[in-house]
């Protein structure tokens, strides 16, 4: 009887191995999201508040990201200015640091959204009532922002995670690269176990992105009956 | 008095973001790309003293360079790695292998991002300006593989029906199709797992590609064969190194000297390329001594 394939995962180490790629997976995407949620905010409210030079400037930032693809910023930044800099870096390092500017990019332009999208008039009364700028963000603003913020940051999140498949490009060895590594020795005694193993990359991806869209919607709900 | 002190400290903030911001973009401009930065790479003394060497190996392309099911770097390029690291440094395991894709291995080099890289790479003219690379120990041509269904017998069968003909990206293969046979269309990968893949479920009408390289997949899957072992001319592989690191460069040629008294490559080929292509090929794809007979 042919081999089913599934016997792949299990052969030697490589179902350590895979979890292994999994953690590293979950390293960039992770790190990446908490940077941009926190350079992020920082720039959403820069870009309602701040002279409009700097606002122009950080709209210039944001479309750099929006325009350029992620797999062309990996490279120019692993290959092309870490070295122009002398800097020695690990390719997960350059992940991270290219996956938070682009992560605080898009959270910045989140933010603007649901801070304009409040109603003119919730600033005007802050205003009458006499709360500083900062009071005016601190008790009215920010919480208000935060719940229209929340469905789009678990997107984005989603995606950061799926699109760090990408980071293999500068010499990251994650969780489908590896799962390919076990597909090409297999080839020979197992030719289905690209299924197998592809199918497991599949739910271990939806162990992570699950409970973020669960916790999203839980969180929508909650605020929505407030 | 209290608004203006915030609104002072986000202008200030935004100072800050904006300068960390200017200086990453002027940069970028001065890095311009994948340039070299030459005179960076370690001398042999250098890496004597780190007791390291870096050599870019592939991590799926058996039986060059992949990675056993216990995560170990094996293969043809990597047994010949070993070797180089064991005379160079005194201990095989004084070798980092970096694992690299086919499309990122000059890129690797001019980065200074590592030492050596052995992933079975074919000598250029195109390629020799961008690294160095030493004598070859290993020589290929090309070679196609189609399934038994619907063979493909000659490049010219791939024009006139107007099939498509699948490549893995920056590759010899790829070049030789652009240049010499503009009229067949290809279908190009980044992966070869996604090139083996395009054959199989029929997206593409065959696969071109080193001819070891498609010898050994047919062999393994009943149902293809390589239908043209050879064409286009021969080609070399050898180890290539930074451009202008000609010491490194020197070492590795006086290495496969002494190597080839000791018919080195020939026992790297039976260790590890027997079992897929058979003893039948070892002359006619193993260089010994850097030198082409």
């Amino acid at each position: 009887m042919q081999s089913l394939g599934v016997e792949v995962l299990f052969e030697g180490s490589n179902f350590e191995r895979l979890l292994g790629g999994l953690g590293v997976t979950i390293t960039i995407a992770f790190s990446s999201i908490i940077f941009s949620t926190l350079s992020g905010g920082i720039m959403g409210l820069l870009r309602t508040s701040a002279p409009a030079i700097i606002r122009l400037l950080l709209r210039v930032y944001l479309e750099m990201f929006r325009i350029i693809p992620i797999l062309v910023w990996l490279w120019v930044v692993h290959f092309g200015l870490t070295p122009a800099l002398q800097i020695e870096v690990s390719g997960e390092f350059t992940s991270i640091v290219v996956f938070s500017l682009w992560g605080a990019a898009e959270v910045g332009d989140l933010v603007r959204g649901a801070l304009e999208s409040l109603p003119r008039h919730q600033v005007e009364t802050g205003k009458a009532l006499g709360f500083s700028y900062m009071q005016l963000y601190r008790y009215i603003l920010i919480p208000q922002a935060v719940r229209r913020v929340l469905p789009g940051m678990i997107n984005l999140a989603t995606r950061m995670i799926k699109t760090t498949s990408l980071v293999v490009l500068i010499g990251v060895i994650e969780v489908v690269k590896i799962g390919q590594q076990i597909i090409e020795i297999g080839v020979i005694k197992a030719p289905n176990a690209s299924f197998w193993v592809y199918g497991f990359i599949f739910i271990l991806y939806f162990i992570i992105c699950y409970p973020l869209s669960r916790l999203a919607k839980k969180y929508e709900l909650k605020w929505h009956s407030l | 008095m209290k608004k203006l002190v915030s609104r002072m400290s986000i202008i200030m903030a935004s100072v800050v973001l904006m300068v960390s911001f200017t200086a990453c973009g002027s940069n970028k401009d001065s890095g311009g790309g994948t340039k070299s930065s030459s005179g960076k790479f370690a001398s042999i003394e250098e890496l004597k003293q780190k007791g390291k060497i870096r050599i870019g190996v592939f991590a799926d392309k058996p039986p060059f360079g992949y990675v056993d099911s216990s995560g170990k770097n094996q293969g043809f390029d990597v047994y010949i790695a070993r070797r180089f690291a064991k005379d160079l440094l005194g201990d095989e395991s004084k070798v980092e292998f970096v694992l690299v894709d086919a499309a990122s291995r000059v890129a690797y080099l001019e980065s200074n991002k590592v030492d050596i890289i052995m992933a079975n790479f074919t000598v250029t003219d195109e390629r020799k300006q961008k690294v160095d690379f030493a004598n070859p120990y290993m020589k290929v041509s090309f070679g196609i593989v189609s399934p038994d269904k619907a063979p493909i017998t000659s490049i010219d069968q791939l024009k006139a029906d107007g099939k498509k003909l699948i490549v893995a990206k920056g590759t010899t293969a790829e070049t030789y199709f652009t240049k010499n046979n503009p009229d067949i269309k290809l279908l190009k990968f980044d992966q070869y797992t996604e090139v083996f893949a395009a054959l199989k479920d029929g997206r593409g009408a065959a696969i071109a590609n080193d001819n070891t390289e498609v010898i050994a997949w047919a062999k393994s899957n009943p149902g293809f064969t390589v239908t043209i072992p050879e064409f286009g001319g021969q080609d070399t592989i050898a180890p290539a190194v930074a451009k202008g690191n000609t010491a490194l460069k020197d070492w590795i040629n006086t290495e496969l000297e002494t190597l080839g008294k000791e018919k080195f490559i020939h026992q790297a080929y039976k260790e590890t390329l027997n079992k897929v292509y058979g003893e039948g090929f070892t002359d006619s794809l193993v260089i010994e001594g850097g030198k082409a007979q």
